[in-house]
């Protein structure tokens, strides 16, 4: 559909006309269009779900009414709960289903769509109570959340600016339009924002700086090189209400006085490039995006550029010498972005989630935000919740909820009814957080405190089963592969601390490791160039204040108290189970094992080379590993 | 009136007035303390990313120095012991991942990070060794690159494109991964380098190296079969003495005349001298160009690198150069062609060595222009560092030896050649001997001091018997970049440009002692002017032996062979050399034929491809006008690539030997 929405009022008509239209649905069915669901095959329930709602069989099932639709299908983005993918939604019940297949597809037409009867063998079951939860907003999942920046995520359709428009869209930015920009800035200066990337500077701030500056050429940047392993709420957002943040953005360059913005968008999301695309070319199809917005003297401009992939784009100076077209390294600061940005041009750079808060804190003002959160730091955080939960997938809650309330009451405990062992939140950069950290409020401030940081959010869960001296391997792993090689502490120092870690878990570390490695750690943290490498040390410094145990037991007592260490492995032969049958002795490429047939058999580790071959040979189960 | 602020800063609980320094890192320096860098140098932009200079600012934590602009109030320690920590464990960390062989390295001594090493007791390395050695970049007649000492402090990078414009090195890879190399992993010879080495003389290790010739010219001073002589540059007397403790600018040209006949050398001659057959050749050629309005402006073609850059970029201004050899090369063709003669010797038993402060000058000593019958006119070229090493192989105590004085006849010169080693000495040097030419009278004051100094781009505007000449100076191929961008635009407009590829002219060049920053060149700069007033002649027309020379050698020789000895000239190197490479027919049923060249088919060998089908086409009066061939980029076929499109049809993995093939599709497709 065509329009052109060219002042306050043909928004406002045009948000009617959408609600009219989505009223007019008896049933909507969204079925969740995010990069995990895809990948289970959502797109084909959607489109079987589409042929049966319409086309040649709509007279047979009676679905539609005066030339209307009654059932309307949509594609939504990410609803968060990507453990039970392929989810669908049906509205007006609220049902959500799990795990959908294309086999369901029939079922969910004839039973729920036409009759409103539940499938209960879709619905979500809760994993230790097995009750069921067939209402979305009931399962404990959703339940404890608060959805202000993913509110639209998995209930409009991302690719309909219309359907964005209907639940306030855009009356954001119209409402900026009427106000001075320092009255823009003084809003979110008020309303305690601050940056949802990782560092949580305020917002207000930020924006401030560059509305400060008096220069004629200015830019806004949306920073989207989503990179932390295991964080994918920017993704989420920008996949699934990518309007929010082009409105977000629109806000910022209207505050700070410029008319050109960059999305910066890692090109390994290519669903999120495809529906900002779009949605860029939609709100510049209706006068949204362009000169002269809603009628005011408000012009603005918004390009797409496609990161390359590098974790260290991330940093805004590198993000800024990426667009420019160089090579994605950091610069020093000052001069800050602020001042002397992208082209030398004032810029403020600001996450994704950051952006999607900003439309609304316009629209309900400053003192809503701060109703939500904490005083120090207000509003929600989006989560990434994986590894060892129950529920992995993409939450909101309010800041200071406590690790516990996330991690038992959303995140249904810990997988396997294993014990809680700790937490690696803010990915690479962030540090670890233990049993006596479950009760803490997480924000910004007491995060610091303990070393760690919010970061983008990412929060990996692991159990007792997980060896902490690996996890610190591989988050280092990562950061040497992303350094960007510039300054000496972080290129040189992230690849020793690696090797050291690696030579621990491979079973050669010594104490004296231990000590190069906390000296090394200590000089990347203090030295580095810019937060990459000054955050690289902080998953190697927590664990070893947590556990340095772990580490001792690694490197003195050569044992891996996990069991995940390959090289630390012990083999050995529970007299109890052998039954002297000789097997192990026999298939022994090294000839370390020994005995009497008929008694016990035992290993000589000394000449053991850890193969495993004896578990498998043995038909009693009476060779160990630990 | 205002009142005066205090403009104080804290460093170690001192204070010190701010005198709007750009960075703290100056203001430290300033008040006596020194705090190390790798990567901070004041010619180039701000890099940090050695950190070493980091400080802890109250209030900021720890910053780098060299990025941190002052504040009045701010108050600052340099020496904490976590900062003490960050610079030994970034000393040793780059220890532990640089080629440690110290011992026969080309930079012992002159290293930096040998230098803060010892200065910080790095007694231990705890980290081990380099994990993988990287194969050692020989293939330039000028310059050794060595990425296992490479630091990565960026030095060479900012260097080749800040400075000089050009961007031959830049980083690749992530991580540890990361290498400073020519783009494609490509070799140094087969990039656009110009040899004048300003990446070695700021490398503060070994890894990029002016390429030694010392072997060669022992070999040849051991052989009895050769007369080896010996030419001194301008530039290398000025600095020569730094190799031996003396100070940037100290005038040693008789010590080192002393040291090379201990060495072996049979006579001692001097550049200079060919420099002022230089300056009478170059006149006249410009004085004959400026008359006739021909091929004017006349750039001076003295510097090799600047040759090598207007070959690569500036083709088309190639007849504006100067046909005149440099110095170095028209010693080199009268040594062969009349000393060895005189001699009674063969060329090729005549060994012509240069002292020079340069690299690119064993760059052109090999140009093909310069050798005859397989004998190069300049047979080795040696550095000024080179030839320090070489006394000090040989035991001589330099700085006790007397002083002794050059050979005759090519150890006389004016002044006036002798200038030719700093920036703005060829235009001075032409404009004392032009004046007089033109106007029959003597110059008194021969000073043109518009022309001297370190400012990038000089002008003067000089009468000439009532005629204007407007003259430019300019040295450092970036400012070169931007002068010639003015020129073609139209902006400016001159008779007579000087170019010198190194900052400062020859007294900076490559082959000079470390440290070669802008206060060595700035005093080697001062005595080269000093040189010239102790000497008695200023101007090269004045030159009793150059003179003496014309009568007896010169004049006597018809145009071509006058040329043919002290002329050259110099040819296009562009990969591409026509100004498009599309040919379009002008038929409406043209056949379309695009040819990848795009990064994957280029390396495939696209180019040369193209190339060939272009020639096919071109001497084919079928398809000369029926066939439109293009160059386009990626069709997103790499991996089939080298990838070409005949019409509608996609060809993958097309090679040269696949072009006979190629034509009969096309004359297929159009029906030949």
């Amino acid at each position: 559909m065509e329009f052109n929405i060219c002042n306050k009022k043909c928004l406002d008509e045009a948000k009617n006309l959408a609600l009219e239209t989505l009223k007019k649905n008896k049933v909507r069915v969204l079925i969740c269009a995010g990069t995990g669901c895809v990948a289970g095959g959502s797109l084909e329930i959607a489109a079987a779900l589409k042929e049966v709602t319409t086309g040649d069989k709509r007279t047979e099932i009676d679905l539609v009414d005066d030339g209307c639709d009654l059932v309307s299908v949509k594609t939504s983005g990410c609803h968060g709960f990507c453990a039970m993918g392929p989810l669908v939604r049906i509205e007006p019940m609220g049902i959500l289903y799990t795990k959908v297949t294309i086999d369901d597809v029939d079922e969910i037409v004839e039973k729920t769509i036409k009759k409103g009867e539940i499938i209960e063998r879709l619905a979500y079951h809760h994993p230790s109570t097995n009750e069921v939860y067939p209402i979305e907003k009931e399962i404990p999942f959703y339940k404890n959340q608060n959805r202000v920046g993913l509110v639209n995520c998995g209930v409009i359709d991302p690719e309909d600016i219309l359907e964005y428009i209907a639940y306030d869209g855009y009356q954001g930015i119209a409402k900026a339009l009427t106000m001075t920009s320092k009255e823009v800035v003084d809003v979110i200066k008020d309303s305690g924002l601050r940056g949802r990337g990782g560092g949580g500077f305020p917002t207000g701030l930020k924006l401030q700086f560059a509305l400060n500056e008096d220069r004629e050429q200015k830019y806004v940047i949306c920073n989207g090189d989503e990179g932390d392993p295991g964080a994918f709420m920017d993704r989420s957002i920008m996949e699934g209400d990518p309007h929010k943040v082009i409105e977000g953005l629109m806000i910022s360059g209207y505050a700070t006085g410029a008319n050109t913005g960059y999305i910066y968008v890692r090109a390994e999301y290519p669903l999120a490039v495809k529906r900002l695309k779009k949605a860029i070319a939609d709100a510049e199809k209706s006068g949204l995006l362009g000169d002269n917005i809603l009628g005011t003297d408000f012009s603005f401009k918004l390009l797409i550029k496609e990161g390359a992939g590098a974790f260290v784009c991330g940093e805004e100076t590198a993000l800024m010498a990426s667009i420019e077209g160089e090579r994605g390294m950091p610069k020093p600061k000052p001069p800050f972005p602020a001042q002397k940005g992208l082209w030398g041009c004032p810029t403020t750079i600001n996450n994704v989630e950051t952006l999607a808060n900003v439309p609304n804190i316009i629209l309900k003002g400053s003192e809503w935000f701060r109703s939500i959160g904490t005083e120090n730091s207000p509003g929600t955080k989006t989560f990434a919740i994986t590894g060892d939960v129950a529920n992995t997938g993409l939450i909101e809650v309010p800041m200071g909820l406590t690790l516990r309330e996330i991690l038992y009451e959303i995140g249904g405990g810990i997988r396997n009814n294993k014990e809680f062992k700790a937490v690696q939140i803010g990915g690479p950069s962030g540090g670890c957080l233990i049993e006596e950290h479950l009760d803490m409020p997480l924000d910004f401030d007491s995060l610091t405190k303990v070393g760690a940081m919010i970061g983008s959010g990412g929060l990996v869960v692991m159990d007792q089963e997980t060896c902490i001296v690996e996890v610190a391997r591989f988050f280092m792993e990562f950061a040497q592969n992303e350094s960007c090689g510039k300054c000496v502490l972080c290129r040189e120092g992230t690849k020793r601390m690696l090797e050291i870690l690696q030579r621990i878990v491979d079973g050669e570390g010594t104490i004296r490791d231990l000590d190069s490695l906390k000296d090394i750690a200590y000089a990347v943290k203090d030295g580095s160039l810019c937060g990459l490498g000054k955050t690289a040390p902080n998953p190697v410094l927590t664990t070893m204040h947590y556990f340095y145990d772990e580490y001792l037991a690694h490197v003195v007592d050569k044992k891996c108290p996990a069991g995940i260490c390959e090289a630390l492995k012990g083999y050995s032969i529970n007299p109890e189970k052998c039954k002297g049958c000789s097997k192990c002795a026999r298939i022994c490429p090294v000839d370390a094992i020994s005995g009497e047939i008929k008694k016990s058999y035992v290993i000589d580790t000394d000449k053991c080379i850890k193969c495993g071959a004896c578990v498998e040979a043995c038909p009693f189960d009476a060779v160990e590993v630990g | 009136m205002s009142e005066i602020i205090r403009n104080d800063i804290i460093i170690n609980n001192h204070s010190y007035e701010l005198n709007g320094e750009e960075n703290l890192l100056k203001v430290i320096r300033k008040a006596g303390i020194q705090l190390p860098t790798f990567c901070y140098h004041s010619e180039l932009s701000v890099y940090g990313a050695c950190r070493m200079c980091v400080v802890e600012v109250e209030g900021q934590g720890i910053v780098a120095s060299c990025s941190t602009a002052p504040r009045a109030g701010m108050i600052i320690k340099t020496h904490t012991k976590r900062l003490q920590h960050i610079r030994k464990m970034a000393l040793e960390l780059l220890l532990a991942n640089h080629d440690r062989e110290c011992t026969t390295c080309e930079r012992s001594g002159s290293c930096k990070l040998q230098d803060l090493a010892e200065q910080f007791g790095i007694k231990e390395i705890r980290f081990g060794h380099r994990d993988q050695y990287l194969p050692i970049d020989a293939s330039s007649p000028s310059l050794v690159r060595d990425p296992n000492k490479c630091i990565l402090c960026g030095d060479c990078v900012r260097m080749c494109q800040e400075v000089q414009g050009i961007g031959v090195l830049d980083f690749a890879n992530r991580g540890s991964k990361v290498v400073v190399t020519p783009a494609f992993n490509k070799n140094m010879a087969e990039v656009d380098c110009v040899n004048c080495g300003q990446c070695a003389s700021i490398c503060p290790t070994g890894a990029l190296v002016v390429k030694s010739e010392r072997e060669d010219v022992w070999s040849a001073l051991q052989d009895d079969t050769k007369t080896v002589i010996v030419q001194i540059a301008p530039a290398v007397r000025v600095a020569i003495g730094e190799e031996f403790g003396g100070k940037p600018g100290d005038i040693e040209l008789g010590k080192l005349a002393a040291a090379l006949r201990r060495l072996g050398f049979g006579k001692i001659f001097d550049t200079s001298f060919t420099a002022d057959l230089t300056v009478m050749e170059e006149t006249r050629e410009f004085l004959q160009r400026f008359q006739n309005n021909d091929h004017i402006p006349q750039f001076t073609s003295c510097c090799p690198a600047w040759v090598k850059y207007a070959e690569q970029y500036h083709a088309d201004l190639l007849d504006n150069l100067s046909s005149c050899k440099s110095p170095q090369q028209m010693f080199g063709s009268i040594a062969k062609e009349f000393y060895a003669k005189q001699l009674g010797i063969e060329p090729k038993d005549l060994i012509v060595v240069s002292l020079m402060p340069c690299s690119a000058k064993k760059f052109e000593a090999k140009r093909e222009e310069f050798s005859h019958d397989g004998v190069q006119d300049v047979d080795f070229v040696l550095t000024t560092h080179e030839i320090a090493k070489m006394i000090k192989e040989a035991g001589i105590i330099f700085n006790e030896l007397e002083i002794e004085s050059l050979d005759m006849p090519f150890g006389f010169a004016t002044g006036a050649g002798v200038i030719f080693g700093v920036t703005g000495g060829v235009a001075e040097a032409a404009l004392r001997a032009a004046y007089e030419m033109v106007t029959n009278k003597t110059l008194e004051d021969v000073n043109f001091k518009a022309v001297r100094g370190m400012k990038g781009i000089k002008e003067a505007i000089v009468d000439l018997a009532g005629t204007e000449v407007k003259i430019a100076v300019v040295h450092g191929l970036g400012n070169v970049k931007e002068l010639l961008k003015k020129i073609k635009a139209g902006e400016v407009e001159y008779h007579l440009v000087e170019v010198m590829a190194c900052p400062g002219g020859c007294v900076g060049g490559a082959g000079q002692p470390f440290p070669n920053d802008t206060a060595a060149r700035e005093e080697r700069a001062k005595g080269i002017y000093r040189v010239d007033r102790m000497l008695q002649i200023h101007k090269s027309q004045d030159n009793p032996v150059i003179n003496n020379f014309y009568k007896e050698h010169l004049d006597e020789l018809s145009h071509e062979e006058i040329h043919h000895l002290l002329h050259t000239n110099y040819g296009n190197r562009r990969r591409i050399k026509a100004g498009k490479i599309c040919l379009t027919g002008v038929d409406v049923e043209e056949l379309s034929v695009s040819v990848c060249v795009g990064t994957c088919c280029y390396l495939g060998g696209s180019y040369d491809l193209l190339q060939n089908l272009m020639h096919v086409v071109e001497n084919d009066s079928d398809l000369k006008d029926r066939v439109n061939i293009q160059a386009t980029f990626c069709f997103e076929n790499c991996q089939g690539g080298p990838t070409i499109k005949v019409g509608d049809e996609i060809l993958s993995k097309m090679t040269v030997d696949d072009t006979g093939k190629i034509i009969e599709m096309i004359k297929a497709k159009l029906g030949l």
